[in-house]
């Protein structure tokens, strides 16, 4: 047990076993970003997926719109504490936008509108684990919550769901994205309480 | 490989009023590694039964030794914040964990202007840049663009009150104006930052901070004045249950 701070009882707002350790439930939905929120025109947006051998995958609007949609239901944890739980998300599952792409890599950076990235294990985003999202609770992704789309891959902190997705790389050797040469870990498990470089 | 950041025992040697809902807290941590303006900290309070409860929180000043210094804004219905601004006590201790954050930062070494931009208690991890050039005897120019509710919001008001030469404070306020303001009261425009700021051509680096709403207003507005995205760095404090 830690140190004991007096008179100090706390709140214990029940997120039962939904919790990760050292975060606390919100029902608003802050926005965290690390500089002025990029606007993306939908006849000028794109999708694509380069593999490491140099191919490159892409995805218009229309082209994402028409591919099969799920409405996935999902806890989000952000590093900076808050958690949210069963937020429903509208978009495209990566194992659908990974069926024809030919990769063996093991690494994938995700690249953004704006110039933000970061680095996921390609297992993390494959089996029905993340998707690219255009819907939050039913209305369109707003600009500050990433819009028009987004990575959404809830089992791990929210800077992973990268905003204004663009892109990803697929790559032999991994390569830390922003916040990961920023102090930030570089895997990112809230249930290990992965927040920092070396934790 | 940075080194990995532990807990640290966190005693609270002073606070000082700064505000009706703002304290700012002086704590003694040893072995603190020291810390970049701009960073932040995570503190973890433990309840007597082994409950714990963390939030981050800004550091307002660079590292003087050991002793750290942070302001926190009540958070009514809060968890953490009503207990660091109305209950802790000197000698009381929490726990402490950082430095936090690599980004948002200004470092002496550096040439260039500096925006700051802050709405309500965004002032902080500000005012801790404002100190460190000041420690550092940096002769950097600084504008300061404050926006706030009213006069008696204000953190820090005697000590920016105190003429500094290359640092320029321009307060707006959103609510209540005080005597001699012409200005009136209302939330932050294009002429704000215009006449507060810098023009963009003197490239000058930005920094904002504040509740999302400032933030996204206050970054389009620097956009729209010909600021660079990537001179732009923002922190946005989340309305949460704090």
């Amino acid at each position: 047990m830690g140190i004991v701070s007096r008179g100090f009882h706390g709140k214990r707002r029940d997120g039962g076993d939904r919790l990760p350790p050292g975060q606390y439930l919100v029902e608003d939905f802050p926005v965290l970003s690390a500089g002025p929120t990029p606007r993306v025109p939908l006849e000028r947006w794109e999708f694509a997926i380069d593999t490491e051998a140099g191919q490159t995958h892409r995805w218009s609007w229309d082209e994402l719109m028409a591919l099969p949609q799920e409405t996935p239901t999902v806890d989000i944890h952000c590093v900076t504490k808050w958690s949210k739980l069963d937020t429903t998300w509208e978009g495209v599952s990566l194992d659908v936008l990974f069926e024809d792409v030919e990769s063996a890599a093991d690494y994938a950076l995700i690249y953004s509108y704006g110039g933000y990235t970061t680095n996921v294990p390609v297992e993390d985003l494959l089996d029905g684990k993340a998707w690219i999202a255009h819907r939050f609770d039913g209305e369109e992704l707003a600009p500050q919550h990433g819009g028009p789309a987004r990575l959404v891959v809830p089992h791990l902190y929210f800077w992973k769901s990268a905003k204004w997705v663009r892109g990803i790389r697929l790559l032999n050797e991994d390569y830390p994205g922003f916040w990961e040469t920023a102090g930030y870990h570089n895997y990112g498990d809230p249930w290990r309480e992965q927040r920092y470089e070396g934790d | 490989m940075r080194p990995r950041l532990i807990w640290r025992t966190a005693r609270l040697r002073e606070a000082r009023v700064e505000t009706g809902t703002a304290r700012t807290l002086v704590f003694e941590v040893p072995g603190w590694p020291g810390h970049a303006a701009g960073q932040h900290v995570d503190v973890r309070l433990t309840a007597d039964d082994g409950y714990t409860a963390q939030r981050s929180y800004s550091l307002a000043a660079p590292a003087d030794g050991e002793l750290l210094e942070l302001t926190v804004e009540t958070v009514p219905d809060g968890e953490v914040s009503p207990y660091l601004t109305e209950v802790m006590r000197p000698g009381d201790e929490v726990e402490i964990r950082g430095p936090v954050g690599g980004w948002f930062v200004w470092r002496p070494a550096s040439k260039a202007p500096v925006l700051l931009v802050a709405g309500g208690s965004g002032i902080v991890p500000l005012m801790a840049m404002i100190r460190e050039r000041r420690r550092a005897a940096s002769r950097v120019p600084f504008r300061l663009v404050y926006s706030l509710r009213a006069p008696e919001s204000r953190y820090y008001a005697e000590e920016l009150r105190r003429p500094e030469p290359g640092l320029d404070v321009t307060y707006l306020y959103t609510r209540a104006t005080p005597d001699g303001v012409s200005r009136p009261a209302g939330r932050i425009l294009l002429a704000d930052l215009a006449e507060g700021g810098w023009p963009a051509g003197f490239e000058p680096d930005c920094y904002v901070c504040g509740p999302t709403g400032f933030v996204e207003a206050a970054a389009d507005l620097l956009l729209a004045l010909g600021h660079a995205p990537e001179r732009i760095r923002t922190e946005r404090f989340g309305p949460t249950g704090g």
